[in-house]
């Protein structure tokens, strides 16, 4: 059985003009799926839809062949901003999503350790870094141990080191918990680095363009060859048969390399 | 030579570190109590020379005298006691009230369009305007004055907590629908410390209308209280009782409202903002 099926999925504003529409989509354990798209085309919206936040989809949404309708214990999710709480200390924030107090500190420590932030943990979101808030927030979103982690360009706000460290981190996590993934992304360099499976996105509302696979076994170099010659093919699905306004459009939209 | 130069500037700048380091919050009374020093001196020698008549702008020293005199034969604590009782009470009555609706106003939108208009409407008149009805329904001891303080106290505490709840930011609240917290938790363990930061600026305000509401209701009708001494200073020429009541006054509001902002920095040190050192 799949662990994530989504079976022809659309949710659509502004009378059908925005959103994305007719996603299917099936994800095995511990696989990594990547979303690429131009600015607009859904991606955040498909997130929102899979985490239970947007309920005002069609189609079926299904966790190990149960169709759910709102959120889901199984599934977390790590925003593009930390969206931590201010009034919590890290530790605090890390174990927010904990029901229950028997042994919350502990689990949050571990989960500390986990992101590397031993010793911040009496820290106010006030006094860490972008980056160190970004931990934060990965380690609140993994210490319920949700099967499903959704991340939404969770990186994107970030210097290209503390992007690659916090990429091997998610790389390190994967490894351990074998969690399946659904990372949405600008970055053709990271989805590239991160994912089994990149999804493509196009259109207004959005469709899925392209799949393709990356087989690469990890953990790969990040100069490969052959991830090289796959960010060509993805920048030409994502400048192929466009229109003149399109053009336009991409031209101030897409990622610069 | 250089060298001697640098050193010399290293001292230079060690012993200025030292110098704003040291006394803050010293440096921070003497700063303030600065400018009401020098304007205490230059009363009392305007008093002095005979520039300010006495029997209209007593000099400090009598107004002083008339504190500590009032002090020595006791007459003081009882007038304290007694407005100390009306705003406590009036204070706590309020600020109930607001957090009650204000929590309902600014969580559930039906209760909004229900009571926020009707309470706009209620904004709009002056709460001076009901004293002759409180005075009528009530009679003129306490309740009445302790509903006028209250009513005073309620809409600034309301409009902070309404402003407050509905601008915690929907982000936040994502992130505790995600972990399906309950209305319950995500009332307590988001919306409330998001909003205590305007709630407590409403507080602030809401005791300082609450000085101003506790001495008109005691200027109107009272025989104890700090207002009364001013009526009573009127009524007898004595300006020095009229100074001395507004001292007192302004020294009971200005230490509720450190009280306040003590308990403010001790709730809210997670803010990032100015004014905070590091
Ligand atoms: N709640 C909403 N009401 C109306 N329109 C919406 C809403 N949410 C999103 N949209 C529209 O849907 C489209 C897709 O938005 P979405 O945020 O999913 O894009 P995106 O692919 O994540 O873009 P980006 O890469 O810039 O983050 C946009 O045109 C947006 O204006
Ligand atoms: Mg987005």
């Amino acid at each position: 059985m799949k662990m994530l099926a989504l079976e022809n999925i659309s949710r659509t504003f502004a009378n059908g003009s925005a959103g994305f529409k007719n996603v299917s989509l099936e994800a095995e354990k511990g696989e990594v799926i990547g979303v690429l798209g131009t600015s607009g085309c859904g991606k955040s919206t498909l997130l929102r839809v899979l985490s239970g936040l947007d309920q005002e989809y069609t189609g079926h949404v299904k966790v190990n062949g149960n169709a759910i309708k709102s959120v889901h214990k199984d599934i977390g999710i790590i925003f593009q901003e930390p969206r931590l709480m201010p009034w919590l200390t890290a530790l605090e924030n890390i174990a927010f999503g904990l029901k229950g107090a028997a042994k919350k500190q502990k689990q949050a420590e571990e989960f500390t350790n986990l992101v590397g932030l031993a010793g911040f943990e009496g820290h106010y979101p006030k006094d860490l870094s972008g980056g160190m808030a970004q931990r934060v927030s990965i380690a609140r979103s993994l210490i319920t141990k949700p099967e499903i982690l959704l991340l939404d360009e969770p990186f994107s706000a970030l210097d290209a080191f503390t992007k690659m460290q916090l990429q091997d981190l998610l790389l390190s996590i994967w490894k351990q918990y074998q969690t399946t993934m659904v990372l949405v992304t600008h970055d053709i360099d990271e989805a590239l680095y991160l994912c089994d499976r990149i999804i493509i996105l196009r259109g207004q509302p959005g469709e899925v363009y392209k799949e393709l696979t990356v087989q690469q076994p990890r953990p790969r170099s990040r100069g490969d060859a052959e991830l090289a010659r796959q960010k060509e093919e993805i920048l030409s699905f994502l400048n192929l048969n466009k229109t003149s306004q399109e053009d336009h459009y991409e031209k101030s939209n897409t990622p610069a390399k | 030579m250089s060298g001697k130069e640098e050193v010399l500037s290293r001292q230079i700048s060690v012993k200025s570190k030292v110098r704003v380091q040291m006394p803050r919050k010293l440096r921070g009374i003497l700063l303030g109590s600065a400018i009401p020093a020098v304007l205490l001196v230059v009363w009392q020698y305007l008093s002095h020379i005979g520039v300010f008549e006495s029997h209209l702008m007593p000099a400090p020293t009598a107004v002083f005298d008339k504190l500590a005199e009032m002090v020595n034969d006791g007459s003081l604590y009882g007038h304290v006691g007694i407005t100390l009782y009306r705003i406590f009470f009036g204070f706590v009555i309020g600020v109930s009230a607001a957090v009650v609706l204000g929590a309902l106003v600014g969580y559930a939108k039906t209760a909004e369009h229900l009571l926020d208009p009707l309470i706009q409407a209620f904004r709009a008149i002056p709460s001076l305007a009901w004293v002759p009805l409180f005075i009528l329904w009530m009679g003129i001891a306490e309740p009445s004055k302790i509903t006028l303080i209250a009513v005073g106290v309620f809409f600034p505490v309301y409009l902070n907590i309404v402003s407050g709840i509905q601008g915690v930011d929907r982000k936040l609240i994502e992130v505790g629908k995600i972990y399906n917290f309950s209305d319950f938790e995500l009332i307590k363990r988001i919306i409330l410390p998001a909003s205590l930061p305007s709630f407590l600026v409403g507080i602030r305000s809401g005791l300082g209308l609450g000085w101003m509401f506790v001495v008109a209701a005691e200027l109107m009708g009272a025989s104890k209280g700090v207002g009364y001494l001013l009526v009573v200073g009127q009524n007898t020429y004595s300006p020095d009782l009229v100074i001395a009541s507004i001292v007192l006054i302004a020294i009971l509001g200005k230490t509720s409202d450190s009280l306040l902002k003590k308990l403010e920095d001790r709730a809210l040190h997670w803010q990032d903002s100015i004014g905070k050192k590091a």
